[in-house]
């Protein structure tokens, strides 16, 4: 049962599962956990970027494809469910309406995309999805009639998911109510998502695309068509990161291009998916949470550490909350040369 | 055994369309320009948006060339070039609001002078973060395309970051040298003299570029090394010593670059590298990676597009971009001018 429901691609290792299963138990039990608006919302952010990041996973650590254009489909399906919610009404039909738009507009453009540069060489595709990807950031805060521009949209999600809704009392001191239910629509379809992106590494698929990724001329060789393998990767990683997008504008019942198409984030998940682990989905789930983690709580503790060294030049300006990026490139670039495999190869090869 | 076939030579001279062929990315560029001048209703708003577009074009020539060149060279794409152009911006900069006093006097030279001292700082300072850079964070990922662009990715994190820890999170607001602001008018239309010296820098560096690459030695070996280094370095050539001149120089040039496209817009932030990173990336590859003279007519036909589609339609300019090069991609998969086989 296990085995079938992880695709048969088990942590295989100790340590790693344990890590795996508190995260995991922590995000399915949050709200009871950790009440409190902040904490619940972290959980969310958490769960919806361990999608994102594994959709990104697909292509980067399994397909051997650089894409800066994840964010575009991220927003792409945000604004999927944005637009579906605006204009139809606060239904559950407009969401499912709106995230399956979103998701095949998404892989359509990948498509697009990946025919024109991936048929002549790889590395193509890494600078026209960056030129894309901005080209797509700035048509959106341009269109503002239709997008909302640079404020981006606020809508109304179905009453069942709002605060407002209530139902029952208390649960263990926690409110009952439509916001706790929006938590576990995020948490579910969080984990739906992960589980099929698991299924899907581990299909035969999922092998040809390792294989390309370690030797594309001779996976030609043996008789498969590269370009479409990379293409269909493309796709189907682009389609999961639009339905990532749908769950976020879902939790923050606003979109905007700030918080769905920024090259911020699109560095963010590059950090996030290097990190944990290129090549195992599990690396999504560590960089995810570590990052996510880090990105709200460890931002004190580099306040409180400039605070400390007050008074020696230059060192409060490096160590000042704001410039925690820093610290994270150099991080990411020891990491790719020293663990390239992340956290997640260190633990398996520790084990 | 048979005879060998009979050798017929045929004097037939080549068909038009093969004699046009090697020209047609040349004639694309008057070609855009007419279109230009048909779409623009009034002459002297054409005139004005050419020169622009010409200025831009020669600007993002200068950031763009070196990238293509390190590239053909070693087969090492640099996501973090723009790391260069942020740098070279901010100290060419700094250089020059020192200097305020000559930038200030109404006097040509002096402000030439002054203009001319701050991109030698500038270039002298990206020259040696290139080599830096080369050192640190290229050489160890040499021949690994897929771990060359997330750590110069990296590296440009934290080049961005680093401006910021030095310069501050602001934008910095600056004023061009007192003798470059303005225009002239020229046949009722008006050209920014600014722009006019942008051309013709952008001339200079790519006439010099054409004469290293074409009649020295050292301009042989590297276009030898672009198509089959292995054949140079078996010729006894230290390609790796002539690729690490190549990286510095082309950082330098995009420090240069930096410090004119700061100029032109008359605002730097950390950032602005990776947003010149965007038209530098359609540039390098509709012009075909490795060839600098792809470079340089790709450059010129993005300046040109942007300025007339955003004088015709502002919000379609970088769309209009990404359409040129979707155009361009569909008659020439690998580019304009391919010089680099597909590896």
């Amino acid at each position: 049962m296990i085995k079938s429901l992880f695709s048969d691609d088990l942590p295989r290792s100790v340590v790693l599962s344990v890590i795996l299963g508190v995260i995991l138990v922590c995000l399915a039990l949050a709200p009871f956990l950790f009440p409190g608006v902040r904490t619940v919302d972290t959980a969310a952010r958490i769960c919806i970027f361990i999608v994102l990041v594994a959709s990104y996973d697909l292509l980067l650590g399994y397909g051997g494809i650089v894409s800066f254009a994840h964010t575009m489909f991220f927003g792409v399906g945000a604004y999927g469910v944005a637009l579906a919610l605006t204009h139809m009404g606060r239904g559950f039909d407009a969401i499912v309406v709106g995230a399956l738009s979103g998701a095949v507009v998404s892989a359509v453009l990948a498509l697009v995309i990946g025919l024109f540069s991936l048929r002549v060489r790889a590395i193509f595709f890494a600078m026209i999805t960056l030129a894309v990807a901005s080209a797509v950031a700035v048509l959106v805060s341009q269109m503002s009639g239709l997008t909302g521009g640079e404020d981006g949209l606020t809508f109304k999600t179905p009453r069942a998911l709002t605060p407002a809704f209530k139902f029952g009392g208390e649960l263990f001191g926690v409110k009952l109510n439509g916001k706790l239910l929006a938590y576990y629509f995020v948490f579910f379809g969080a984990l739906v998502l992960f589980l099929l992106m698991l299924r899907v590494v581990n299909s035969p698929f999922g092998r040809v695309l390792q294989a390309i990724r370690e030797n594309d001329f001779r996976a030609e060789a043996i008789g498969y068509r590269v370009v479409y393998y990379r293409v269909a990767a493309t796709c189907l990683s682009a389609a999961a990161a639009a339905l990532a997008g749908s769950l976020y504008a879902v939790w923050l019942r606003y979109v905007g291009p700030d918080t769905t198409l920024s090259m911020e984030i699109m560095i963010d998940i590059l950090l996030m998916v290097v990190i944990g682990g290129m090549g195992t989905m599990y690396g999504a789930v560590i960089g995810a949470t570590l990052f996510v983690v880090a990105q709200n709580y460890l931002q004190n503790l580099m306040g409180a550490a400039a605070g400390l060294v007050e008074g020696v030049p230059l060192l409060p300006d490096l160590l000042n909350a704001d410039r925690w990026l820093l610290w994270l490139g150099v991080l990411f670039i020891l990491s790719v040369y020293f663990f390239p495999t992340g956290v997640v190869g260190r633990l398996r090869a520790g084990r | 055994m048979t005879a060998a076939p009979e050798h017929a030579p045929k004097m037939a001279q080549a068909s038009f369309a093969e004699r046009i062929g090697p020209w047609m990315p040349v004639l694309l560029v008057p070609v855009l320009c007419v279109l230009g001048f048909m779409a623009i209703p009034n002459t002297s708003s054409w005139l004005t948006l050419t020169v622009s577009g010409l200025a831009m074009g020669m600007m993002i020539f200068i950031m763009a060339s070196g990238l293509t060149l390190v590239f053909g060279l070693m087969d090492v794409i640099n996501f973090g070039h723009g790391a260069f152009v942020s740098v070279g911006a901010f100290v060419g900069i700094s250089v020059l609001l020192v200097m305020g006093h000559m930038t200030e006097a109404p006097s040509l030279m002096l402000n030439l002078l002054a203009l001319l001292v701050a991109v030698v700082g500038a270039m002298i300072a990206t020259g040696a973060m290139g080599y830096a850079f080369e050192k640190v964070i290229v050489m160890p990922v040499y021949g690994h395309h897929l771990k060359q662009i997330l750590v110069t990715m990296g590296g440009l994190i934290v080049v961005e970051q680093l401006i910021i820890v030095l310069w501050g999170p602001e934008e910095i607001y600056i004023n061009r040298p007192e003798a470059l602001k303005g225009a002239i008018t020229f046949a009722g239309a008006a050209l920014e003299k600014y722009r006019l010296v942008a051309v013709a820098v952008g001339l200079i560096v790519f006439g010099a570029m054409r004469y290293v690459l074409r009649r020295t030695k050292i301009g042989l070996i590297v276009r030898a090394g672009v198509q089959n280094g292995e054949m140079v370095e078996a010729l006894g050539y230290r390609l790796r010593l002539v690729f690490v001149g190549v990286f510095i120089a082309g950082s330098a040039l995009a420090g240069l670059g930096g410090v004119m496209w700061g100029l032109y817009q008359e605002v730097i932030t950390a950032h602005m590298g990776n947003q010149a990173m965007i038209l530098i990336f359609i540039v390098v590859i509709i012009g075909g990676l490795g060839s600098v003279e792809g470079c340089f007519i790709g450059a010129l036909l993005v300046g040109l597009m942007q300025n007339y589609v955003a004088f015709l339609e502002p919000k379609a300019a970088l769309i209009s971009n990404i359409g040129l090069m979707v155009a361009i991609l569909m008659w020439r998969p690998m580019g304009m001018i391919p010089v680099v086989k597909a590896k």
